[in-house]
């Protein structure tokens, strides 16, 4: 199988050689007209896709992944419009299709499950409203009681057993999950031949995702649907999917079968993105790391660099080395029968966390794991004090919490620093970055006015950023160079404690790398002591010493990081690792 | 949710209590002796003087006044006014009128606001857009007696279309004008804010999702774009007919409507204490009872509001 870059078929062994693709993307340009004149987000992609087979494309956020899934449907955002290429439909060009022709094809013969279960379900009509108009709307059936009957067989193939309860309530009433398998049924409510699943379980919990997703796989399978998977998760793409077409800055740079790709990359920026995935990268620690291992930049750099090299070996021995020097020392933070109650209006008490006790080492990583909902957030809250405890205990720093008041609180909060997940959020956009970062330090007046703006450029220096962005505001910067502002902002007291609440969540892979790595060096670096709440296990096993897997307010598991993940004793913590994307794939050494 | 309304008709006994005692004491403090005002150029005999204070509890201190006041209110008595018609009685006269201009003029709203801002909103930056963001412009910018003695020129007088005075006891197509005249102040709000919620509603996730599963434009627009862009306006619309419920003094004396606005103006003018307080009490009671009903309204519109117990 050849692989080539920029504009490559994907190639196929097809069982009868001469057998037409239902999908044969040739050439596809996409432009967006904004106020700097004509962008290019999709140039010159080709894709085929064969009846039955499954493909999915992979990139980061801009790649133009999603572009892509949305011209296939013509329903490209703004001023999107397809400029060049045609995209053939069983030999029909949907580029050339009117409006009228569209409104048949979409729904009928290419289902579309979106991104966001939250976001794209309309909040006044009813679960069934909307899934009978699209049977009505697609021929399916008509009638009411035909079309009702129709909605509740779609739903329950999408896995909603109790359909028929459920057609009356709203979108609010379902979880996340539940509301994905109702934008799946709606995908396929007219048994069409081509489902493009856009990203469609990035915004649920692990375990959600990988019983979605095989519920999807085994669906599609069953009725004979080809599917098209846009996704940033190279692992999961890997999993799902028989074909990979890897996508960057508009260009498919790669494509051919997963695993081969998986094993053999061959475009030096997919060679990164293997390496940067954090469940693929997870495994390479004890699997094989050739001396060529995959370098992660700036994504805007140059492709193909590999001087700078993620050594996870020799972060983990590094780690290794700290955790043995840190059990001289008190912790740093420790938490007894910690618990946190809140009142709920109506339906009396909710216990978010319960009886939860860990201790942290200083200078050590500790990860506090679990689901939305778990309570991991709330306990960061109450350790930042932004939330009221309960009952329980905090000491931090051998004084507790709970006996400190003005001026000994203040100064703790010097001493501890949050930074959070959402680095479009956490910035104040009317502030520029000097002013940012130099923010806390006015704060707890350290310092005169040079002083603090000589802490701002080291700190600039710390994270890796140039001096020059002093000046800029937030909305310049890119997601990573905005997370390593607030990383920056965090470290600008000098905590001794860093919580780090989903602080890479919201990144590419390969930026995700990038922060992960600063904060190992800023820890062995400046003996900092970090607790880091995430869902995301894959990450858990670069950065931390110590796991805790939370469970509905309680610590179902806690032990250090490799025998959590090589002895689980929970089986919510066996869940949790086997749905890890791409766990199971086994990379070629 | 009854007890949702009962807590929020509780919370409206401080609020009716503050703004009687506000309006009691301004009244009040109006400069001039009524009394004496009443009698014009002529000067009354002390003893008439006297027995007119004492008949409307003038010759009490204020705060008796206003304990005397209330006390009537909450037995159903709501003064005489100085021409000696019971209050209640010019409410029952004039409230009808108001009622149905408040009716008209937002029914002219709804029908052209909306209609213009979705169509707006639809073709964002196209030429009827811009069209009506200058006409709007213009609307926002004239006040309101501008407009009503212009319409009242143009389309009384010189086209004749209309009769220029509507007068007790006139048929209601004579209150189309002066209508027209009030729903031009919230008409622009009503075309921009519809404009503004179909923009926003058009680039959300769930109408593209609409459009994937197959459905045809014409049943888009009506079921996912303009059903949810109408929350925010239906209960801009409520309020506003509230506001115009309690009268629309300036078009009403314009036009010389006989209807709470000008009935008010009048009693100020004259400082009929009792009329103008027991005015505005009612008043008062119907913007909240209104704005209960915006906000039970809000939840049959959207059904993610729930009021708790």
């Amino acid at each position: 199988m050849t692989s080539t870059v920029n504009g490559s078929d994907v190639q196929h062994t097809t069982p009868d050689g001469e057998e037409q693709p239902l999908l044969e993307i040739k050439d596809l340009k996409v432009d967006f007209t904004t106020q700097e004149g004509k962008v290019t987000a999709v140039d010159g992609v080709n894709i085929t896709l064969y009846r039955g087979q499954s493909l999915a494309i992979v990139g980061e956020s801009g790649s133009g992944k999603s572009t892509t899934a949305h011209a296939i449907i013509k329903l490209l955002p703004g001023s999107g419009e397809i400029s060049g290429g045609q995209i053939l439909l069983d030999g029909q060009d949907l580029a050339k299709s009117s409006k009228k022709e569209m409104e048949d094809i979409r729904g009928r013969k290419i289902g579309f499950v979106p991104q966001d279960p939250m976001s794209n379900l309309n909040p006044v009509w009813s679960i069934g409203f909307q899934v009978e108009e699209a049977i009505r709307a697609n021929g399916i059936a008509t009638g009411r009681k035909e079309v009702r009957a129709r909605a509740i067989e779609v739903l329950k193939q999408a896995g909603l057993q109790d359909a028929d309860r459920r057609l009356k309530q709203f979108p609010h009433q379902f979880s996340g999950g539940m509301r994905q398998r109702v934008l799946i049924g709606m995908g396929l409510a007219a048994d069409p031949q081509l489902l493009i699943a856009d990203e469609p379980t990035s915004a649920l919990d692990v375990t959600v995702q990988r019983v979605i997703l095989d519920h999807l796989e085994s669906l599609t399978r069953e009725l004979g649907t080809t599917l098209l998977f846009i996704t940033h998760d190279l692992g999961l793409a890997a999993e799902r999917a028989e074909q990979l077409v890897v996508m960057y800055k508009g260009k498919v740079v790669e494509s051919g079968p997963s695993l081969e790709i998986l094993q053999n990359p061959q475009h030096p920026y997919t060679q990164r993105l293997v390496a940067a995935a954090p469940s693929l990268a997870s495994r390479r620690i004890k699997s094989t790391i050739h001396g060529q291992d995959a370098a992660a930049h700036e994504p805007g750099a140059e492709v193909g660099t590999t001087t700078d090299t993620i050594d996870l070996i020799a972060t983990a021995e590094a780690r290794a080395e700290a955790h043995e020097a840190a059990a001289a020392q008190p912790p740093a933070i420790v938490v007894e029968d910690l618990t946190k109650v809140f009142k709920i209006r109506g339906s009396g008490d909710f216990t978010a966390v319960d009886k939860v006790s860990f201790e942290i080492p200083k200078g050590t990583t500790t990860a506090l794991v679990g689901e939305s909902g778990s309570g991991k957030s709330t306990v960061a809250k109450m350790l930042l004090k932004l939330e009221d405890v309960t009952s329980g205990k905090i000491i931090v720093g051998g004084k507790d919490l709970a006996s400190l008041t003005g001026k000994e609180l203040f100064d703790l909060r010097s001493r501890m620093q949050p930074v959070f997940q959402d680095p479009y959020g956490s910035l104040n956009p009317l502030r520029n970055i000097g002013n940012t970062i130099s923010e806390p330090l006015v704060t707890h007046s350290v310092g005169d006015r040079a002083s603090r703006r000589a802490r701002v450029f080291e700190l600039l220096d710390q994270v890796s950023l140039p001096r020059t962005l002093v000046g800029r505001y937030p909305n310049e910067l890119s997601g990573g160079q905005r997370q390593r502002i607030a990383i920056a902002r965090a470290l600008a007291l000098k905590p001794e404690i860093v919580i780090l609440d989903e602080a890479v969540s919201a990144l590419d892979v390969l930026v995700q790398a990038q922060i992960l790595r600063l904060l190992a060096d800023l820890q062995a670096e400046l003996d900092l002591t970090y607790l880091f709440i995430t869902h995301d296990l894959a990450v858990v096993r670069v950065i931390a010493d110590n796991v805790c897997v939370m469970q509905k307010g309680r610590i179902v598991e806690a032990a250090a990081t490799d025998d959590v993940f090589e002895n689980p004793t929970e089986q919510y913590t066996k869940d949790l690792l086997a749905a890890i994307p791409g766990a199971n794939l086994q990379l070629g050494a | 949710m009854a007890g949702y309304i009962a807590r929020r008709l509780l919370q409206a006994i401080p609020v009716l209590l503050g703004t009687t005692f506000l309006i009691y004491f301004m009244v009040f403090a109006m400069p001039g002796d009524p009394v004496v005002a009443l009698f014009g150029d002529k000067t009354p005999p002390p003893q008439v003087l006297e027995a007119v204070r004492e008949r409307y509890n003038l010759d009490q201190p204020f705060i008796v006044q206003y304990l005397l006041f209330l006390a009537g209110i909450f037995q159903g008595d709501f003064g005489v006014s100085f021409s000696g018609q019971p209050v209640s009685e010019i409410l029952a006269v004039t409230f009808p009128v108001t009622l149905q201009l408040a009716i008209l003029a937002v029914l002219i709203e709804m029908v052209f606001g909306i209609t213009i801002g979705l169509v707006s909103g639809l073709r964002k930056g196209g030429i009827f857009d811009a069209s009506f963001l200058v006409v709007s412009l213009i609307l926002i910018s004239l006040p309101v007696f501008v407009v009503a003695f212009v319409a009242q020129f143009v389309f009384g007088i010189q086209l004749g279309w209309f009769r220029t005075t509507v007068g007790p006891g006139a048929p209601i197509q004579d209150l189309i004008l002066p209508a027209i005249v009030l729903a031009t102040i919230s008409f622009a709000q009503i075309v921009r804010l519809t404009r503004a919620s179909v923009i926003d509603t058009g680039g959300q996730d769930f109408v593209r999702t609409a459009a994937s599963k197959g459905l045809s434009r014409r049943r888009i627009v009506p079921v996912h774009i303009l059903r949810n862009s109408l929350i925010p306006v239906v209960t801009y619309l409520a309020v506003d007919f509230g506001v115009l419920m309690v009268g629309a003094t300036v078009t009403e004396g314009i036009f010389n409507v006989p209807g709470v606005g000008r009935t008010l103006y009048q009693a100020i003018i004259r400082g009929e204490g009792p009329t103008v307080v027991s005015f505005v009490t009612v008043m008062v009671l119907i913007y909240l009872v209104i704005n209960l009903l915006v906000d039970l309204l809000y939840a049959v519109l959207d059904p993610r509001i729930r009021y708790a117990k």
